[in-house]
């Protein structure tokens, strides 16, 4: 049928849609295990894989010389994780420093985290050792429909000119699913603030461009509301104190945290997060168990019910107590530039002479009504699934469902519960999956653990060899040279 | 990686009989403070590993029992080296008390110089290199089965 419509049709083993840190750390796996180039597509709207990542940590203010939230060992250009971002830069910078900070992490020191920078130019040389651009393939994907013979077509829209025709199609045994985040979304009463006055440059969300903030109170003295208690309000702020130091400026800051942390908190003696001054304290994104130990391996019994209330135990806003951050806000706090409230916030409207006044309600009653020149939502709210095309298609049309958490329900091994197609399966990725027998997707060393899962699955379906120590080793040398896989 | 209860049991069995063997074999000739023939100075350098081991599946129990008290459940690199102290001191007292009746008296100096050797070598090995060959292994809290 697509073959009489004229619609040119590509028939490639495995292919992966999305094209940004997901895809490339799938890829690179199958690549290391064996797999062609020839056997797989990345079907992608940008151009190198790690564009949307560092845009939107560029937005969240980690410029490339600013360090990530991410552990040493958890590299996406190296799947054995050694030598560690931490030995690599020791090494580059002639710095033993970063290796004393890594044995005594975390307890006398910061977890010891990369640069940004270092992690880009990572992933360009393995990008380049394993031909990343080789199998690359510019459009946008409409659909992944199962076939009637078994595999899949996924449908795709290539740039203006690139293709005769408006659609081509790809036929294949496997897909693996990697867009990332559905989309951005807005507190409620922001996206109502935006709505209403057409203001788009006072009101900003810490993910998207948002420098004319920052240089705004380079002209004159002004008013910052930050919204949200996460590791980019940690960074926002650290941005405005930077700032006020090096250009000597006056900014007033006016913390909004819907829950105020203000200790330890935890049901149980086994289960308590520290926090203070209305953060909660954790270095990484999850406890760091979920990577390996021991969440992982409960949460991978857990089903329906007790899997939801697991992720909530576990859950909640938080951020790295950081030592120059601890410092910044206490110095502003002395100083009295800088003012951390709890509450909830009703509405914003504009004032007379153009500023933004926030009705905040307490928990305790108080009713605030501070006045600013900017808010930045620092919340990182997400689009619900179906916002995405592809997501919202599978789950009208190929038997895909939601997990406990509302997204999708994949198996341990990252095959799209409900999808499979004859003797081919479909595969996801990244945070579209939070919820499911593994919790930490939407990390580096998450993607690792499901590229992992997915590539042996592969090597049981007989797509890809099984990699056992001596060929793992012999690969590892590869690496180690830069010579291709 | 991060520990789970039979990943801990798992790696320390395994290191030893690995990384640990292959260290006592390159160490015991350099021992410092011993006569005994090199035969037996390796019979004793191996009975420690084993004493190692066998305690260790009791050490393990106690720090996981401790690393419930941590929020992230993990185990910091640190730990792994610095509790080669008590596990040693406890190793120690009891080879020259004689509770441990199969293995010969060993020189202070040649105990501390083979079990730190044998420690330093085996936490070396588990914080990088373990994950060259094992790919899984970090991800499966340390478990080698």
């Amino acid at each position: 049928m697509v073959a009489s419509a004229g619609i040119p049709m590509y028939d490639i083993p495995f292919v992966s849609i999305g094209g940004g840190m997901g895809s490339f750390v799938t890829v690179d796996y199958l690549r290391v295990y064996g797999v062609p180039t020839s056997q797989m597509r990345v079907i992608s709207n940008i151009d190198h894989p790690w564009q949307t990542y560092e845009f939107l940590t560029r937005c969240s203010q980690i410029p490339r010389g600013e360090r990530i939230r991410s552990d040493s060992s958890s590299r996406p250009d190296n799947l054995w994780g050694f030598p560690s971002y931490a030995l690599e830069e020791a090494w580059k910078d002639k710095n033993p420093a970063y290796l004393w900070q890594l044995f005594t992490e975390p307890l006398l020191n910061d977890y010891w985290t990369p640069r940004a920078g270092t992690v880009f130019e990572n992933l360009e040389r393995e990008a380049k050792r394993i031909n990343y651009w080789d199998m690359l393939v510019k459009g946008q994907v409409r659909m992944v429909r199962r076939r009637a013979g078994g595999g899949y077509f996924t449908v795709v829209t290539p740039p203006e000119g690139a293709a005769p025709t408006k659609r081509i199609v790809f036929r294949s045994r496997f897909v693996h699913i990697a867009v990332g985040y559905p989309g951005l979304k807005f507190l409620p009463d922001l996206q109502e603030f935006r709505t209403k006055y057409s203001d788009y440059q006072h009101v900003v969300n810490a993910y998207e461009p948002h420098e004319q903030v920052y240089e705004f109170l380079k002209t004159r003295p002004g008013t910052v509301v930050i919204r949200g208690g996460g590791i980019v309000a940690s960074r926002v702020l650290q941005r405005l104190f930077d700032d006020r130091k090096k250009f000597g400026l006056k900014t007033q800051i006016i913390h909004i945290f819907r829950t105020f942390v203000t200790g330890s908190h935890g049901p149980h003696v086994w289960s308590r997060r520290k926090g203070g001054d209305g953060w909660a304290y954790q270095g990484f994104n999850y406890p760091k168990s979920v990577w390996g130990g021991q969440l992982k391996a409960e949460m991978r019994k857990l089903e329906g019910a007790e899997r939801a209330a697991k992720y909530k135990q576990m859950g909640g806003t938080n951020t790295p107590y950081r030592r120059h951050w601890q410092e910044q806000m206490r110095a502003g706090r002395e100083g009295g530039y800088y003012h951390a409230v709890q509450g909830t916030v009703d509405r914003v409207e504009r004032t007379e002479d153009g500023r933004l006044v926030s009705y905040v309600r307490s928990s305790d009653g108080i009713i605030r009504e501070p006045v600013s020149d900017y808010i930045i939502d620092c919340t990182g709210l997400e689009a619900d699934i179906s916002e995405h095309r592809v997501f919202a298609d599978l789950l009208q049309n190929s038997g895909a469902y939601r997990n406990p958490v509302g997204r999708l329900e994949v198996e341990r091994h990252f095959e799209v519960k409900g999808t499979a197609s004859g003797d081919g399966a479909l595969y996801a990725s990244g945070s579209a999956t939070l919820g499911g027998y593994f919790p930490g997707v939407d990390t580096f060393l998450g993607l690792q653990i499901a590229a992992q899962e997915i590539s042996d699955d592969l090597a049981r379906r007989g797509f890809v060899r099984k990699m056992g120590p001596l060929r793992s080793t012999a690969q590892w040398f590869k690496w180690v040279f830069n010579s291709p896989v | 990686m991060v520990p789970t209860l039979m990943g801990r049991i798992q790696t320390r069995l395994f290191l030893l009989a690995t990384v640990g063997v292959v260290v006592t074999l390159l160490i015991m000739p350099i021992v410092p403070g011993v006569t005994a023939p090199l035969g037996e100075l390796y019979v004793t350098g191996l009975l420690v590993l084993v004493a190692v081991g066998v305690l260790g599946i009791g050490w393990e129990l106690i720090y996981h029992f401790l690393m419930q008290f941590r929020w992230e459940k993990d185990w910091p690199t640190m730990f792994g080296l610095l509790t080669l102290v008590p596990e040693g001191l406890l190793l120690y007292f009891l080879l020259r008390s004689g509770a441990v009746g199969f293995i010969d008296p060993i020189p202070a100096a040649a105990f501390w110089t083979h079990f730190t050797v044998v420690w330093v070598s085996m936490w070396l090995v588990a914080n990088g290199p373990m994950r060259v060959p094992f790919i899984r292994w970090r991800f499966r809290g340390g478990r080698v089965l």
